[in-house]
């Protein structure tokens, strides 16, 4: 008896491994076909051949310039952003227990959006400066808002309100800089207040690169603490989680990673709020899906840049894009919460 | 409406402190109106106030330059007043202390349709944006009404300002999708959306004063069932209150101020929560006393927020809705942070 239930369990938990792999390679494979599609679609569509010798430093005529210049830098800025937006609203959304509780709805990156426009546009700042400043904008942006709803008693519900009024005060700040910067044009705006890849070029991607390739593999290494706290305090202090320290890295590690992603692309709307249940949903339980949620990260980002790009007459930037997609998915679970009493 | 009826034999019992709080808003009034008249990329003298109010033969530059700015000055203080009773009205509708129209998304519906009227309607005057705004004003209202109230607890304050929350991300996608492929649509769009009270011209005003006079009025008439229904709906339907009735005509009322302000002068935020929660901190909670005070309240930040908006983003200007965003999102955190756990 005992040895037949213990087989059931192994085979049930082979069949999500099977699940969670076969999905993981999945999503890798379209991403990466999307990158791919990306660097051969445009004005002019250059064949697989011709990508990969500009990709290994060979001149090819023409598609040196529009493929090397202006479709790998986008391309690139998509992947590292989309990566990022990715894992990070993943391990705010796990950690506080709530699908709503990520860093576009509470203002997190509202918060590195205002201070990287502030150093453009106020300090004419170098880049290497403006990334520094908009980590430190997104942490400052965490630690306020965390300290205001601490509270008498803290609580999500308060947390995510105080988020939103903070959000609207940063977005008041954005628009006033853009228009004491002279920068008040529309598609200035729309990068800083809802994101874009627009005139994304190599040597302002480093940053973004370095500390993603950092800070991404520690929280993916922390995957498996991150499902225990989402049990609570209790269960994983009891499963050997030292809480409090697992929880500074990880907000740590993916607000810096966000606050990058942000001074390089803006805060593309939606993509951390949508990647992380996207993910949970495709690869099911057991796993930690971390990895998968920022795989549908840069899917969402890529593919939206493309429907932006080509689906219409005009061309979108990335963020009206998947703010269309993700709007009504969140008003839809809305309704579901408010039917299931989870809020 | 007979349920009027039902406070009227009681005593009007004038709030401690509301004479001295009349007497200080009436002050800040004056002070808000001179500093409208006088600031702005040329400020005037006093004198030249003096001459450009009561003097109407004197030409020179700077009573000329404040004759101009009397219109924006009377516009700017109906829409503060028309937002300001409209925030008294929606949060007592909804017994909620959060509800104000930038909050529950209305702007952003009001918006949607003027930007669908302009670019498929080819609509361009202000009596043509009022109807459609009026139109998306009313219905994102319910819309987001519809979903903020769902599952058991009704409305609570955090399930609407997601709802409405959700539904302005929506609608403002919408709005630059269909913006961004026609420019000629986003120039004029900009201009309806940058333009604030700056746009108030004599025209609109004189569009604007039904619409206010209405609202006004059902606001009035309103107030003391409301006060009964701030009891909670089994109280109020035994002092005789059609509590379903009352609900309509008060949010009707409430989504045609803010609406007509909208369509006129933009989205602008946050008025009717500040204007409403200060007043209601210094007189108390009667409505017959907050809803007029309201309004007064409503007309000061919005006239002042101008005039800062005027100087800040001085030689241009700087959007109204930027300035009351950001002195009124910290009054939707306070909010928060006092309310109880429960009525979140």
């Amino acid at each position: 008896m005992m040895n037949e239930s213990m087989n059931l369990i192994m085979v049930g938990r082979i069949k999500r491994r099977r699940r969670f792999i076969l999905v993981t390679w999945l999503l890798a494979i379209i991403a990466f076909a999307l990158c791919c599609t990306m660097l051969m679609l445009g004005n002019t569509i250059y064949p697989v051949t011709d990508v990969i010798s500009v990709l290994l430093g060979e001149q090819v005529k023409g598609a040196s310039f529009s493929v090397g210049t202006i479709r790998l830098p986008r391309m690139v800025a998509g992947v590292f952003a989309g990566f990022a937006f990715g894992i990070s609203g993943h391990v705010f959304q796990t950690m506080l227990r709530n699908p709503l509780a990520n860093p576009n709805v509470i203002g997190i990156t509202a918060g590195s959006s205002a201070a990287a426009v502030f150093c453009i546009i106020v300090l004419h700042a170098s880049s290497t400066f403006v990334s520094i400043a908009s980590i430190i904008g997104g942490l400052a942006t965490v630690i306020v808002i965390f300290l205001l709803s601490k509270g008498s008693s803290f609580s999500i519900g308060r947390l995510i309100l105080i988020g939103i009024g903070i959000q609207a005060m940063l977005n008041a700040v954005i628009s006033y800089l853009l228009l004491i910067g002279q920068h008040h044009d529309v598609p200035t705006a729309m990068r800083w207040l809802s994101g874009s890849l627009n005139g994304a070029k190599m040597e302002n991607l480093y940053a973004l690169m370095v500390t993603v390739l950092i800070f991404a593999p520690i929280i993916i290494l922390l995957g498996k603490r991150l499902d225990m706290l989402e049990l609570g305090e209790q269960t994983a202090t009891s499963l050997g989680v030292n809480t409090d320290r697992t929880r500074v890295i990880l907000i740590i590690s993916s607000v810096l990673i966000i606050a990058l992603a942000t001074a390089t692309t803006g805060p593309i709307a939606f993509v951390a709020f949508l990647s992380g249940p996207i993910a949970k949903r495709l690869v099911g339980i057991g796993f930690s899906s971390v990895i998968p949620a920022g795989l549908v990260g840069i899917i969402l980002v890529l593919a939206s840049d493309l429907i932006g790009q080509f689906a219409f007459v005009a061309r979108y930037p990335v963020g009206v894009i998947t703010g269309i997609l993700g709007a009504p998915y969140l008003i839809m679970l809305l309704i579901r919460m408010n039917r299931k009493e989870e809020l | 409406m007979d349920h009027t009826s039902v406070l009227k034999n009681k005593q009007l019992v004038i709030p401690r402190k509301f004479m001295s709080v009349l007497l200080f808003s009436i002050v800040l009034l004056g002070i808000s109106i001179l500093a409208s008249l006088a600031f702005g990329s040329r400020t005037v003298g006093w004198n030249e106030i003096m001459d450009g109010l009561f003097h109407p033969d004197i030409q020179s530059h700077g009573a000329n330059v404040v004759r101009q700015r009397i219109a924006r000055t009377v516009f700017s203080l109906m829409c503060g007043a028309a937002l300001g009773v409209s925030g008294a009205l929606m949060q007592s509708v909804t017994r909620n202390p959060i509800a104000d129209p930038s909050i529950l998304g209305v702007n952003t519906g009001a918006a949607l349709f003027v930007v669908c009227g302009i670019s498929f309607f080819h609509i361009g005057t202000a009596g043509q944006y009022i109807w459609f705004a009026l139109a998306g004003a009313i219905l994102t209202a319910i819309f987001v009404f519809g979903i903020g109230s769902m599952g058991s607890g009704g409305a609570t304050p955090l399930k609407l300002v997601l709802a409405g929350a959700a539904t302005s991300a929506a609608l403002s996608s919408l709005v630059m999708a269909i913006m961004i492929p026609r420019s000629n649509v986003m120039d004029q769009f900009r201009f309806w959306q940058v333009g604030s009270v700056g746009a108030g011209n004599w025209d609109s005003i004189s569009i604007f004063v039904p619409f206010l006079l209405v609202g006004i009025l059902i606001a009035f008439f309103s107030a003391p069932a409301l006060n009964a229904l701030a009891l909670g709906d089994e109280v109020a339907t035994g002092l005789g209150v059609r509590t379903g009735t009352l609900r309509l005509v008060a949010a009707f009322g409430g989504v045609l101020l803010c609406g007509a302000a909208t369509a006129l002068a933009g989205p602008i935020g946050f008025i009717g929560l500040l204007a409403t929660h200060v007043i209601r901190l210094l007189i108390g909670p009667d409505l017959r006393y907050i809803i007029p005070m309201s309004a007064v309240a409503g007309a000061i930040i919005l006239t002042i927020s101008d005039v800062c908006g005027r100087l800040l983003g001085s030689p241009g200007e700087l959007e109204v809705g930027v300035v009351t965003a950001f002195i009124g999102a910290p009054i939707l955190i306070l909010i928060t942070m006092k309310a109880k756990m429960r009525a979140l």
